[in-house]
């Protein structure tokens, strides 16, 4: 896989984030254009194209939900752009009960507990959905990446609930 | 980006929000969520004995656009039969909400809603 390759990373879902980003700072110091000032133009244009595609590899690379839908679209099951619904009734129930708990969070007479339970709430399941997709997305098997997929459709709905509360907790702060 | 004066309509005064009782045997649920964005919607329906849809309430975690697309499905699909309310096209309601092409997927959410409220509440009767 191309972005891992760029790093000279194992195509692993379970990535060194700091090994990822020792060697993004080697990369862009290597291609950085004061190195280039006295170059061809055509050797400038190149640096500057590594350059942009080392950043663009990097912001996949260490997003965990964008690493899990490359590697997927790597092994030809692309949801990137997809507009399908989810119907897991069971999973979206508790996802329902996951944004009324925020909701409630908001008017609380103890917030910071709340949220802090709410944080080790949301890393359990978390948890319960990253934690085979290590061996899921590098599967041969389509049966395998399609549980995949759907484990990573269901993060991106965990990660949703991440990014509310942080809006809350900054909203509290202020 | 702009919403409609429709779109803000809804969302300033949305329509039937709520619950309805999910232990009632007329009442059925549509559960779905868009996992683009993270939105969820919840529909409910009151189905009479004569298949016509009597009552519906939503509650939906979205933008804007999903909010008012999940009001207005309940505003129409209240009076319809359960084989008019399936014929909501998706396109009915982007049309209706002036909805932008990068929002189509709350309206597909919203045709979905209704689409798992109808089954749900076949599979409840056939119980």
């Amino acid at each position: 896989m191309r972005y891992f390759e760029l790093f000279n990373l194992p195509a692993d879902y379970n990535v060194d984030l700091n090994l990822l980003n020792q060697r993004y700072l080697e990369l862009q110091r290597a291609v950085h254009p004061d190195k280039f000032a006295g170059k061809s133009e055509r050797e400038k244009l190149l640096a500057v194209q590594k350059t942009s595609e080392i950043n663009d590899a990097l912001a996949v690379l260490k997003h965990p939900v964008k690493r899990a839908e490359y590697m997927l679209s790597e092994q030809g099951v692309d949801i990137r752009a997809e507009q399908q619904t989810l119907q897991d009734p069971a999973f979206l129930m508790q996802q329902m009960e996951l944004r009324e708990a925020l909701e409630d969070i908001q008017h609380s007479s103890d917030p910071e507990t709340e949220i802090d339970a709410f944080e080790s709430q949301i890393k359990l399941l978390d948890k319960q959905y990253s934690d085979k997709l290590s061996e899921q997305l590098i599967a041969q098997d389509l049966s395998v990446l399609e549980v995949a997929a759907d484990n990573v459709r269901k993060l991106k709905f965990i990660y949703k609930l991440r990014e509310e509360l942080s809006r809350i907790e900054d909203s509290l702060l202020d | 980006m702009a919403y409609s004066d429709k779109v803000i309509d809804h969302v300033e005064n949305p329509r039937n929000v709520g619950t309805l009782d999910k232990n009632d045997p007329n009442v059925a649920t549509g559960m779905v969520g868009a996992p683009a964005c993270g939105d969820v919607m919840k529909l409910q329906i009151k189905v009479s004995d004569e298949g016509v849809i009597e009552d519906a309430k939503f509650k939906t975690y979205g933008c804007g656009s999903a909010i008012a697309s999940s009001s207005l499905v309940t505003e129409w699909v209240k009076g319809k039969t359960l084989d008019q309310a399936a014929e909501i096209k998706n396109t009915d309601i982007t049309a209706e909400l002036e909805l932008p092409p990068v929002k189509i997927h709350c309206s597909i959410l919203a045709e979905d809603a209704i689409q798992a409220a109808i089954a749900d509440y076949k599979s409840k009767q056939a119980k």
